[in-house]
């Protein structure tokens, strides 16, 4: 479903606040149908960029461009086919959930009887039908969430931005999102979403963007950048001298990461490379496991990715 | 080539369309929701005055003021407070929950709506509690028999743009305020002063020339408290020297050209504080 137009394409994009820049002369395309995940640490640059998607943020450099309209001079424009769910909870604790919606159609010049209709249909696609008439202080941080995602449907967005949808929530809370914006993908629906979670990123995203320090330092679908970064297991041992040294001996081209009191070890050889060499160390604690995005991000900067 | 036009900043005249009345229509239907709260008490402060300063105290001051009961003087002073009250408390207090605790501009931003929008249409909302609470003390006033011209109907008029004059001057310190405890600055320094020195309770007349001068050239609510004096009883203060006339026209330029100048300017200001 992930079409050739490119529907957000930004050149050398760059915000400066003083001397600190939060994001460092940027490019990168999204296509539309396409879900791409910026991935990162918090600070890394994220959300300042989605934030210039929406025209909230001017930029200070570069271009950007949504659905072939300038950020800096079609605002209106973008902002009327765009929806967000950002970060923090700004939902309207004057008004109820229903009220939230209908005020926030009126914002778009959705006429009354459109928003009630649709608002209908969000309420029962985010299953927040029985809270209909709550105040928006008697819902769950789950139903938070779900009701900001609703609420950035409301104008039947061609872009759909979500700043960390899952940040703060249960397991559960996490696992309905995911399905929500499983089926919005299905829908067609062109999908940005920030997250510092890889698990978040390899389960929802076709593309990913790995973010730090206001850079893109990889992108790629995330298998494909675990294949090649990571290779296809990791092998987990405690730091330990004798351990380092006959791994350097006997893996030659193998990556090693000492983090912490942990080594990761890291290769471009197929299943099985570690077997033989733990069963030369029986006494250690060691673990071999399927390699995941962290460790992309771990060997990309050598740090750990959350915090 | 790489330096992208920076619309956004730079001092300006603010680009306003209909979607000011988007976000008017949000703070209306909260009003609305909470009307009962809203009502009480704008209809019981104007009459614990008028009975506590008009009766009470009105009784020693025997010969009235220039004609008038004190009672009658008070009253129309009482429908100008209410209309400073109601527009910069709107914009102050109110309008920092909006835009600090409850993010509501922001999300209103990600919308179509744009910034400028969002401000224009929070300070015509202070100009309309402005209205609606001085119509309410209005409506106490004449049920105690103070009203004696028929210009009072102009009231809500006045009220309207006297309170957008109030919400911009609220809006500029709601822009410069890093926390809401940073109102007690104007509340005490300006609010209170213009209170009891803008020829509220005695006429400007009874100040030392000087302070006369200071209460007209910097105190709004001066002029909002002559307007009203007029609109009610008929009668205008005659300022320093000038003639009646002057003074009236005196105290409508002055309340627009400080409108415009606080409308333009609070609208910049919260642009600065918002789009960073």
């Amino acid at each position: 479903m992930v079409s050739s137009e490119v529907l957000i394409k930004a050149h050398n994009l760059t915000k400066k606040y003083g001397t600190f820049t939060a994001v460092d002369h940027i490019d990168f395309e999204v296509n539309k149908g396409e879900c791409v995940g910026f991935l990162g640490p918090n600070g890394a640059g994220k959300t300042t960029t989605v934030r210039m998607i929406y025209c909230f943020l001017p930029l200070t450099e570069g271009q950007l461009f949504v659905a072939g309209m300038s950020v800096s001079k079609q605002s209106r424009e973008i902002k009327s086919m765009v929806g967000v769910a950002p970060q923090e909870d700004n939902l309207d604790p004057d008004f109820t959930v229903t009220k939230n919606l209908l005020v926030y159609a009126r914002y778009f010049d959705i006429s009354n009887a459109e928003a009630t209709k649709r608002a209908t249909e969000l309420l029962r696609f985010f299953q927040l039908e029985e809270k209909k008439d709550m105040s928006i202080s008697q819902l769950s941080t789950g139903m938070k969430r779900r009701l900001i995602t609703a609420r950035a449907l409301i104008n039947d967005p061609k872009i759909l931005l979500l700043d960390e949808p899952t940040t703060g929530l249960d397991p559960q809370g996490r696992h309905s999102v995911w399905d929500e914006i499983r089926s919005l993908r299905k829908q067609g629906v062109t999908i940005i979403l920030t997250t510092h979670y890889m698990d978040e990123a390899a389960a929802l995203c076709d593309r990913i963007l790995i973010m730090d320090n206001g850079k893109i330092i990889e992108t790629g679908a995330p298998q494909e950048l675990i294949r090649k970064h990571a290779g296809e297991d990791v092998l987990e041992v405690a730091y330990d001298e004798d351990v380092l040294k006959t791994l350097k001996e006997e893996l030659p081209d193998a990556h090693l990461e000492v983090f912490g009191d942990q080594i990761r070890v890291f290769t471009n050889q197929p299943h099985g490379v570690f077997e033989l060499f733990v069963k030369k160390f029986p006494d250690k604690s060691m673990t071999i496991r399927n390699a995941n995005l962290e460790d992309v991000f771990l060997k990309l900067t050598g740090r750990k990715l959350r915090e | 080539m790489t330096k992208s036009d920076d619309s956004q900043s730079g001092f300006k005249l603010p680009t306003l369309t209909y979607r000011v009345w988007k976000v008017w229509r949000r703070n209306f239907d909260v009003f609305m929701k909470t009307i009962h709260v809203n009502f009480l008490p704008s209809l019981l402060e104007p009459i614990l005055y008028l009975v506590a300063l008009g009766l009470g105290l009105g009784t020693f001051i025997a010969g009235g003021i220039e004609g008038f009961s004190y009672i009658q003087f008070i009253a129309p002073a009482l429908i100008a407070i209410s209309i400073m009250n109601g527009a910069f408390f709107e914009c102050t207090y109110s309008s920092f929950v909006r835009m600090y605790f409850q993010k509501t501009f922001d999300a209103i931003i990600a919308t179509p709506v744009s910034v400028e929008e969002v401000i224009a249409g929070e300070l015509l909302w202070g100009a309309t509690r402005a209205t609606i609470n001085s119509t309410i003390v209005l409506a106490v006033v004449a049920a105690f028999g103070l009203v004696s011209s028929p210009l009072f109907l102009l009231v809500p008029l006045l009220a309207f743009f006297g309170g957008l004059m109030f919400a911009a001057i609220g809006m500029c310190f709601t822009a410069l305020a890093p926390n809401i405890d940073f109102f007690n600055y104007p509340a005490f320094l300006l609010i209170t002063p213009m209170f009891l020195l803008s020829g509220t309770f005695f006429p400007l007349s009874s100040l030392p020339g000087p302070v006369q001068t200071a209460a007209l050239a910097v105190l709004p609510l001066t002029h909002v408290v002559n307007l009203t004096r007029g609109l009610v009883l008929g009668r205008i203060e005659a300022f320093l020297l000038l003639s009646p006339e002057i003074s009236l026209l005196l105290s409508i330029a002055w309340i627009s050209v400080v409108t415009i100048i606080f409308f333009v300017l609070s609208i910049n200001l919260m642009k600065k504080r918002l789009v960073k």
